[in-house]
C-alpha cells in the first residue's frame, strides 16, 4: 500500500504535492491519507478526485482517510464531494453526516457545488445553476458592473466545455467564494475544472505536433491553445471559449491557470507570485484549470475601476 | 432584387426557439450543439418561406449568451448566406441586443471578418463586427436615409456617386443592404422590416 500524505491545507499549490507522491508510489494500491487537512479549496477538492480516479486505473480501488475534523468533513459533504469521492474511492474517517459545525464555511460561500461534467446537458445545468446566484454576488460582492457579472456564467460554459470537446473523458467543476486569500486580503470567486483525460498535447498533436517538431511538449501545446488559441478542430471559429476567458478574467484583474501533462500556463495578476510557465511538473494525465476573480478595487475618491490591478504581463 | 420581388420580414424569438428546437427546456443559449439546433431551425424556416427574407435575430430575452453558441448560431448562419450557392436569399440583422450578448456577437463576428446590423439597447443601430470606415459610414447613412441611390448617399458622404456605389455595393455582397437592381435604389434592412414593439 503507497501512502500519499495530503497537505493541511490543499489549493492549486498543494496539488502537484499530491501529484509528486502519486507518481512516487509507481502503482499499486494508493491510501490518501486527509486526516490532517483543514482546509480545502474547488482546486484541492476537484485535485482529491482527480488523484484518485488516476490511481484507481492501476486496478485497485484507492483508499482514502478522510479529514478529521468535523467541520472539514461538514464542508466536504455540503459541496458535495463526499458523494462523488465515494464513486472514486473507498472512504475511511467519516463522520455521521450533518454533524460538523461550520466553521470552516465563516466568510465563504459555496457557489457551485462539485458537479460532474459529461455532456453538454451537463452544461446547460450549471449555467442554469449558478446564473442568477453567480450575478448577484459578482455585482453585490465583488462589485463588478452587473452586465460584466452575467459574464460569469459565460466563463463556465466554455471552460466546462473545453472538456467534453478535447478531454476524451469525464471532468469535474465547482466554485466557492472567500472573504479573503493568502495572496489578497478581499473577497475572491475561485473556480476549478478538472479532468482526467488525453490532456492539451494528445488534444492537438494530430494537427499541431508536426509543425513544433522536436519542441512539441505539454508547454508548447499549452502556449498554442492558451497564447494563440489553436485547437485541433479546422474550424476557425473554435478556440475562442479559452481567448475570451482570459480576455475578461484579464479585465477583473483576476488569475487562469491551466495545468497539463508536466507543464502549467498561467496569466498571473500582480497580487500572485506564481510563474508564468512551469515545465518539468510531475505528469499528470487531462487538464487542471483554475480560475480566480477578486473584488474589484475602488481607489479612495474614485470610482471603481474593472481591471485596475496591475498585471505582471501573463504568460510568454 | 428585381422590381417584382418583395422582402418578407421573418423574426426568429432565439430563446423561445432554442426552446422549440432543442430537445430540453434550456433557457439559455450555450454550448455548440444548442447553437448548431438554433440554426437549423433558422435556416429551415427561410427554406419553407421560399422568398426573400430579411431574418430578425431576436435577443431580447436571451439572458446568457456564450462564444460557442454564438459561434454556431449567428457566425455560421451569416456565413453561410454569404456564399455564392447560399439555399436562399436570406439578410440578417439582431434585434434586442444587450451589453451582455455583445462580448460573445462581436468576438464571434470579428473572428470570421463579418459584420452584423443590430438594434442595441440604449444605443440604437449599431454596425457590429468587421467593418471599414467607409462601410460603416456608407451604412449609417442609408440606416438613417432607409432607402436612397448611391448620388443620395454620396452626398451625406461627401464623396462621389462612383464611390459611394462601390461601398454600398460591397455592402450588399456583405447582405447588409439590399439593392433593387432595376432602380439602383439601396435598402436599409431596418427599413425593410416592422419597426421593434
Amino acid at each position: 500500500m503507497n501512502l500519499i500524505e495530503v497537505p493541511r491545507e490543499l489549493d492549486e499549490r498543494g496539488f502537484d504535492t499530491l501529484v509528486n507522491a502519486l507518481v512516487a508510489s509507481g502503482g499499486g494500491r494508493v491510501l490518501v491519507d486527509a486526516r490532517r487537512t483543514r482546509w480545502l479549496d474547488p482546486y484541492g477538492m476537484l485535485g482529491l478526485l482527480a488523484v484518485g480516479s488516476v490511481a484507481g486505473r492501476s486496478g485497485e480501488r484507492p483508499l482514502l482517510q478522510l479529514p478529521a475534523a468535523a467541520e472539514v468533513q461538514s464542508y466536504l459533504d455540503r459541496m458535495g464531494f463526499l458523494d462523488q469521492a465515494a464513486e472514486i474511492y473507498e472512504l475511511h474517517g467519516a463522520l455521521r453526516r450533518g454533524r460538523g459545525a461550520r466553521g470552516l464555511e465563516k466568510g465563504s460561500e459555496v457557489l457551485l457545488e462539485i458537479t460532474p461534467v459529461r455532456s453538454h446537458a451537463d452544461v446547460h445545468q450549471v449555467v442554469d445553476r449558478v446564473h442568477e446566484r453567480a450575478t448577484v454576488l459578482l455585482a453585490g460582492q465583488l462589485g463588478y458592473p452587473r452586465s460584466e457579472a452575467m459574464q460569469f456564467s459565460v466563463i463556465l460554459s466554455e471552460v466546462c466545455q473545453n472538456i467534453i470537446e478535447h478531454a476524451g473523458a469525464d471532468g469535474w467543476v465547482a466554485a466557492q467564494t472567500y472573504s479573503k486569500t493568502r495572496q489578497l486580503d478581499r473577497r475572491v470567486v475561485r473556480i476549478a475544472v478538472m479532468d482526467v483525460g488525453m490532456g492539451f498535447k494528445a488534444s492537438l498533436a494530430s494537427t499541431h505536433a508536426t509543425r513544433y517538431g522536436d519542441r512539441w511538449s505539454d508547454a508548447t501545446a499549452l502556449e498554442a491553445a492558451f497564447i494563440h488559441g489553436l485547437t485541433r478542430f479546422h474550424d476557425p471559429g473554435r478556440g475562442q471559449g479559452l481567448q475570451q476567458i482570459r480576455r475578461n478574467v484579464g479585465r477583473w484583474g483576476g488569475k487562469v491557470s491551466i495545468r497539463s501533462g508536466t507543464a502549467r500556463i498561467a496569466d498571473v495578476p500582480d497580487y500572485d507570485d506564481a510563474p508564468p510557465l512551469e515545465e518539468n511538473l510531475p505528469p499528470f494525465p487531462g487538464a487542471q484549470i483554475f480560475i480566480e476573480l477578486p473584488a474589484r478595487v475602488a481607489p479612495a475618491g474614485t470610482p471603481a475601476a474593472a481591471g485596475s490591478i496591475q498585471r505582471r504581463g501573463g504568460a510568454r | 432584387m428585381n422590381g417584382s420581388e418583395r422582402v418578407v420580414p421573418l423574426r426568429f424569438d432565439l430563446s423561445e426557439l432554442v426552446r422549440r428546437s432543442v430537445a430540453s427546456l434550456y433557457s439559455h443559449l450555450v454550448t455548440r450543439p444548442t447553437g448548431r439546433a438554433l440554426r437549423i431551425g433558422i435556416e429551415s424556416q427561410i427554406a419553407e418561406l421560399g422568398a426573400i427574407c430579411v431574418s430578425i435575430l431576436d435577443f431580447t430575452q436571451v439572458v446568457v449568451l456564450d462564444y460557442s453558441c454564438a459561434d454556431e448560431t449567428v457566425a455560421k448562419l451569416l456565413m453561410r448566406y454569404q456564399q455564392p450557392d447560399r439555399p436562399a436569399e436570406a439578410y440578417f440583422i439582431a434585434r434586442g441586443v444587450a451589453d451582455r450578448h455583445r462580448d460573445a456577437l462581436e468576438a464571434v463576428l470579428e473572428r470570421h471578418g463579418l459584420a452584423l446590423a443590430a438594434d442595441v439597447c440604449d444605443v440604437g443601430p449599431v454596425l457590429l463586427g468587421t467593418a471599414s470606415p467607409a462601410e460603416r459610414e456608407a451604412w449609417a447613412v442609408l440606416e438613417t436615409l432607409v432607402r436612397a441611390d448611391a448620388a443620395g448617399v454620396a452626398g451625406a458622404l461627401g464623396a462621389s456617386p462612383r464611390e459611394a456605389g462601390v461601398v454600398l455595393d460591397r455592402l450588399v455582397e456583405r447582405r447588409l443592404a439590399v439593392k433593387q437592381e432595376s432602380s439602383g435604389v439601396y435598402y436599409a434592412l431596418s427599413g425593410l422590416v416592422a419597426p421593434a414593439p
